[in-house]
């Protein structure tokens, strides 16, 4: 297939020309067994114990942004969520709706992205399906992964595991995912070094789970930011969570585009992130081991877990005043002054 | 040391130098209002109520341009957005305004062209890339707002852009408070004035008013500290019994304002009289297009009859925007009116005094 060639209905009927692009597209930049077997579904051995499964569709408006694309974000997506079950995620399955009108080269370039971080993630894209849909059926490319990996004897982690006591880490800045999206959307361009921050954490987690230090809680603060995030945690596990906003990790850039919109960093998404609750006397130790990986240079402990207000998120504000951090509603729209 | 102006005003040092100084100074019960929505949510992000004493009572006034905005102004534009020739654009806030029906973002949800703008000169570019379609933009806001609209107007006409027009719902401050100063019940001791307009007005436009009311007045910025020495003034003001005028923001505010910004504003528009949302009239509040510029008008462009519509029972907005209500007194406050099911515009805007109250206090 050439990089000029524009995808066509055809290319996902089933047919030479589905078949042709399956074999020299995407078997190439995948390239591993269990997927050039061809076969309805991929067969693989696992061991005995318990396993991780999780699913999310991409539908990212606009797909090319900087710090990366909808394909490595589908990728990194899968993993982390099955990385924040406590797993070590394996094997992945990526459904591609693809828009006719695509360019080849467009298509390739969001594959590639996703071959690389499925290297870099340790992981295999072992199954998938493509379907190509009438123009304005999708918004040029939706894709669905799904993931599953296994988990180490021993591990429980879940959102209602924290307690009063323990310390909160975050892996680093928050919201660069979300202004970076925003700012790239029709007639928002700052001029700004802001990138996504998408990135697989599962190694980053295989480290701290490795080092036997207790963990209570680990969840990417996706959609909805580090505030929805520590709501739902809160409430799962029936516990106050106290937050210091003269920690709270913000590069300027993305505070300064905040402070602009109307924003509030603390909704805004992250693709790279994770929140560790852990013991506080493991804080230390736990934060050591995230700043070592390398996603993990600037994170830090941005607050604690309580016995107070049981279901609330309070922030201790930059002045020692304090106020609630609720869940986000619905999406945060731009003020007018 | 150079001012990079980030992060000074939100020192916590000074902040906290100057909430002791509050504390020492403050004796008596007093109630100051904000009259701009970025302050009331400046005060809430910032937990300013929760460090100063039991004697202050920070309330918020009207000062969120989308809560002030009548249904009748909401029915308009979700009529425009019904039109099938009609693309309209405008600011994020309106989307999700109840009207007497419906609101922007489910009309866009049901298929009409709604488009969400972060700047006017957006909408004129749509209008230049549809030359078939009507571009509507739903104009909407104070003196901060107006000048650029009028320069977009401005802009249209010298490019003789005739499928671009506004519908103007534009009003000002000065007025506003001059109306709530002599309205019963409500009292103040203290106005906290809105930075951002004054930036445009200057702190000479509250003059008339402040001599007229002599009630203490600061206009002030948006970072805590700024906020905090607002209060500081107030305090002080009202302790020695000596009301002024103070410009307490003067890195942004000049006494004059912007000149320029207010001399494209009324080349554009003219005052008339306004209806506010849950306080009724205000004479000479509103800013509508010049009979000079009536092409760029949508009201007349599309000969459109918006009926009256009653404001939905129950709703406190206007009594909670003139400070006589807390949000949490409305009846529908948490029942009936949450930002998922907003019923009045105080819920629903970010800088609303309700979807503050909610999103930050218990």
């Amino acid at each position: 297939m050439n990089d000029n060639d524009t995808i066509i209905l055809d290319h996902g009927a089933g047919g030479k020309v589905s078949h042709a692009m399956f074999s020299e597209l995407i078997l190439p930049l995948f390239d591993n067994g269990l997927l050039a077997k061809q076969d309805d579904g991929a067969v693989f051995e696992v061991p005995a114990g318990r396993m991780a499964f999780s699913t999310d569709s991409y539908t990212v408006d606009p797909i090319f942004f900087p710090g990366g694309n909808i394909g490595e974000l589908a990728v990194n997506g899968t993993v982390n969520d099955v990385a924040m079950c406590g797993a070590t995620p394996l094997y992945l399955s990526v459904g591609l709706i693809i828009e006719e009108g695509m360019k080849v080269f467009d298509l390739k370039r969001i594959l590639q992205s996703m071959a690389g971080a499925a290297k870099k993630a340790g992981v295999r894209i072992v199954t998938g399906d493509t379907k190509v849909v009438p123009r304005g059926k999708v918004d040029k490319i939706f894709i669905n992964t799904s993931g599953i990996g296994l988990l180490p004897v021993g591990v429980n982690v879940s959102g209602n595991g924290a307690r009063p006591g323990d310390k909160v880490i975050v892996s680093g800045t928050i919201a660069d995912h979300g202004v970076t999206i925003l700012s790239e959307r029709e007639g928002l361009k700052f001029d700004s070094d802001v990138k996504s921050d998408s990135a697989p954490l599962n190694h980053m987690v295989k480290a701290v789970l490795d080092s036997g230090c207790p963990v209570h809680v680990l969840r990417d603060p996706t959609r909805g930011g580090l505030g929805t995030t520590l709501n739902e945690i809160a409430v799962q596990s029936t516990v106050g969570i106290r937050l210091f906003e003269d920690r709270l990790p913000v590069r300027g850039p993305v505070r300064g585009i905040c402070e602009l919109l109307g924003f509030d960093p603390l909704y805004l998404a992250n693709e790279g992130k994770l929140i560790a609750i852990v013991p506080g006397a493991d804080a230390d130790k736990v934060l050591d081991i995230i700043r070592r990986d390398e996603f993990g240079k600037n994170a830090v402990v941005v607050g604690e877990v309580t016995d107070q207000d049981p279901g609330r998120v309070v922030l201790e504000t930059l002045i020692g005043g304090t106020r609630i951090v609720d869940m986000l509603t619905g999406e945060q729209l731009p003020r007018i002054c | 040391m150079s001012l990079t102006y980030s992060q000074e005003f939100k020192d916590p040092e000074i902040s906290k130098a100057l909430v002791a100084r509050i504390r020492e100074k403050s004796t008596r019960p007093l109630r100051l209002m904000e009259v701009c929505g970025t302050h009331t949510m400046a005060i809430f992000r910032y937990g300013i109520r929760s460090v100063l004493p039991d004697t202050i009572t920070l309330l918020s006034g009207p000062g969120c341009p989308v809560c002030v905005t009548t249904q009748k102004d909401i029915d308009a534009y979700i009529m425009l957005a019904r039109r099938s020739d009609v693309i309209l654009t405008t600011f994020g806030d309106l989307m999700k305004v109840p009207g007497s029906g419906a609101s922007l973002a489910a009309e866009k949800a049901n298929g009409a062209d709604v488009r969400m703008v972060y700047s006017i000169f957006d909408a004129l570019a749509i209008a230049k890339e549809n030359p078939n379609k009507e571009v509507v933009f739903c104009a909407v806001g104070f003196e901060t707002t107006t000048p650029t609209i009028a320069g977009a107007v401005l802009m249209a006409e010298a490019q003789e852009l005739d499928n671009f027009s506004i519908y103007s719902a534009n009003k000002r401050t000065p007025p506003a408070l001059a109306a709530l100063m002599e309205t019963d019940g409500v009292e103040g001791d203290g106005f906290i004035l809105p930075g951002h307009v004054s930036v445009i007005t200057g702190l000479d436009a509250f003059a008339p008013t402040f001599e007229k009311y002599r009630i203490p007045s600061v206009v002030t910025g948006f970072e805590p500290v700024d906020i905090l020495k607002a209060v500081l003034k107030l305090v002080e003001q009202n302790e020695s019994n000596a009301p002024r005028l103070v410009n307490a923001y003067p890195r942004a505010v000049a006494d004059t304002g912007n000149p320029k910004a207010r001399a494209i504003m009324n080349q554009v528009f003219e005052r008339a009289d306004a209806s506010w949302r849950g306080i009724g009239n205000i004479p000479d509040s509103g800013m509508v297009l010049k009979k000079s510029f009536h092409k760029f008008n949508a009201a007349e462009k599309f000969d459109m009859s918006v009926p009256d519509t009653p404001e939905p029972a129950g709703c406190d907005c206007g009594r909670i925007l003139m400070g006589l209500k807390r949000p949490d007194q409305c009846r529908l406050y948490k029942k009936a009116c949450t930002p998922m099911h907003p019923v009045g515009p105080c819920m629903v805007s970010s800088e609303g005094a309700c979807a503050a109250f909610y999103k930050y206090s218990r």
